[in-house]
């Protein structure tokens, strides 16, 4: 079974978001995303000052099999992006929800976070595309 | 829920990711597909391959008969257990699979064909065996597995009776022999030393547990997707298939010219694009920027035309990505490769990429 933090919101498109205390967001792909991406290569994360809709591709996770965009959950203005894994993409692999952090931005608007999936309802849509 | 190998409970119970494959229920890794990729470069691993079709056929005319299937010529094989390296035709030169063909006796060869292909080859191995009076077998009873790495023949031995053993390691580059109640070959798709172990079916399971307890890695599909294009070897379906013929496809060297009064399926249209030259062809690529080539991506060789990436993978023994392309003939050593809309610089180099557990390109 794969691991969701309850602390987190999700996606159904298995990105993770996590409100730090300054009001931005930080964000990253769940640990059933990178486990069924396999060992990634490549992680490109967006510039810092980046505006993104909500929807967004923001990045892009490859692994040995495949590519694929990491959208943003939220619309807003990107104030970090994770380096380190540029050098260390298997960050993502290891520990999906710290480490292996994309991006952090500002969001321009505090509620949508709250129309995000929790853990429970993330969970619910795993077991649903299962089948 | 598609075919399963008589191997599919170990691969559940080692936790392998399955995918479907040409129809199979296969493992793709077993957790980390670079891990198993090194386990083979540096020591042992071993793959399930027994969704692969393993085709005696057997009678007084078998090798006129595959002379004339093949576009490579089994008259070169000559000692009992010889593998050779082939592919079978269409008329028109494209290119059905490609297959090794094992001669054992001078009225039974073996061939061994790819899993997507194999209910078209029976058929057409079957429509072209009639004239010849050649019985075709699909060898259902049989499971096969691949062991390779430097030290996989030495950790393979140990499951032999001991008086067996020395013959087993002694078997040549391309050679196979019945071994036991095994038929062992030292051939293989990664670019390293090892053996294929064509065995009973039923018996595959306890085979495969005991090559894990003598120290051989599980490794899945992934992994020996890209070892085999570390070493350089193509793939049926992704870099060659019925719209390509082997000229195109880096595979002329599999092609036998002579004599030329061998009349093989496809010789003729060979001979035309022979003669006037194949106007495209397959070549290797380095990806000199950050990035991974991936199958069909746009490769641009500026003033001369386009082509396309047939295989991309990221290499992990380079850690680079590396590829296979079908490009114009005369591209030139540097062409371009769209990735998600921006033209990365690649280098034209001549595959394998590594060998033996070494790099060949830098």
């Amino acid at each position: 079974m794969s691991k969701i933090p309850s602390d987190l919101k999700y996606t159904k498109s298995h990105e993770w978001v996590r409100a730090l205390a300054d009001g931005s967001v930080e964000i990253g792909i769940t640990d059933h995303a990178q486990e069924a991406l396999g060992d990634l290569v490549f992680v490109e994360v967006p510039e810092v000052g980046r505006k993104l809709a909500a929807g967004e591709a923001c990045a892009v996770v490859e692994s040995v099999k495949a590519a694929s965009d990491v959208y943003s959950p939220l619309a807003g203005e990107v104030i970090e992006g994770n380096v380190d894994l540029a050098a260390a993409p298997e960050l993502v692999n290891q520990d999906p929800y710290g480490n292996g952090w994309l991006l952090r931005f500002k969001p321009a608007d505090k509620s949508g976070l709250a129309k995000l999936l929790d853990a429970a309802a993330y969970g619910k849509h795993l077991e649903t595309e299962a089948h | 829920m598609g075919l399963k190998t008589p191997l599919y409970a170990e691969h559940l119970s080692a936790g392998a990711r399955m995918v479907d494959f040409g129809g199979w229920d296969m493992p793709v890794n077993y957790g980390s597909q670079i891990e198993e990729h090194h386990a083979v470069r540096r020591d042992a691993g071993m793959f399930d391959v027994s969704h692969m079709g393993v085709v005696d056929v057997k009678g007084a005319r078998v090798r006129p008969f595959l002379r004339h299937l093949l576009a490579n010529d089994v008259s070169r094989l000559q000692v009992s257990g010889k593998a050779l390296y082939s592919c079978l035709l269409r008329e028109d030169g494209g290119i059905l699979d490609d297959l090794i063909v094992y001669f054992l006796t001078e009225s039974w060869f073996r061939m061994v064909v790819n899993a997507g292909t194999r209910d078209k080859d029976l058929a057409w191995i079957r429509r072209h065996a009639s004239a010849f009076a050649v019985e075709v077998m699909e060898r259902k009873d049989l499971a096969m597995i691949a062991v390779q790495g430097p030290n996989a023949r030495d950790k393979a031995a140990t499951l032999l009776p001991a008086a067996e053993r020395a013959a087993a390691l002694a078997l040549d580059t391309f050679v196979g022999a019945e071994i036991a109640d095994l038929f062992i070959a030292r051939t293989g798709y990664t670019g390293e030393d090892g053996w294929e172990m064509i065995v009973p079916a039923f018996r595959a399971a306890q085979i495969w547990n005991a090559l894990h307890a003598a120290g051989v890695a599980c490794c899945g599909l992934g992994a020996r997707d890209t070892l085999r294009l570390e070493a350089g070897m193509n793939l049926y379906g992704s870099d060659m298939d019925e719209s390509t013929h082997p000229l195109e496809s880096s595979l002329g060297w599999t092609v036998a010219w002579t004599p030329a009064e061998r009349d093989f399926v496809g010789r003729t249209a060979l001979e035309s694009i022979r003669k006037s030259g194949s106007p495209r062809q397959l070549i290797g690529l380095l990806l000199e920027e950050r990035g991974v080539l991936r199958s069909h991506q746009k490769v641009v060789a500026p003033g001369v035309g386009e082509g396309e990436v047939t295989s991309g993978t990221f290499s992990p023994t380079l850690e680079r990505s590396i590829g296979l392309a079908r490009v114009p003939a005369n591209s030139g050593e540097r062409v371009q490769v769209d990735i998600r809309g921006r033209l990365l610089n690649t280098r034209v180099v001549k595959p394998p990429f590594v060998r033996n557990g070494r790099p060949l390109v830098s």
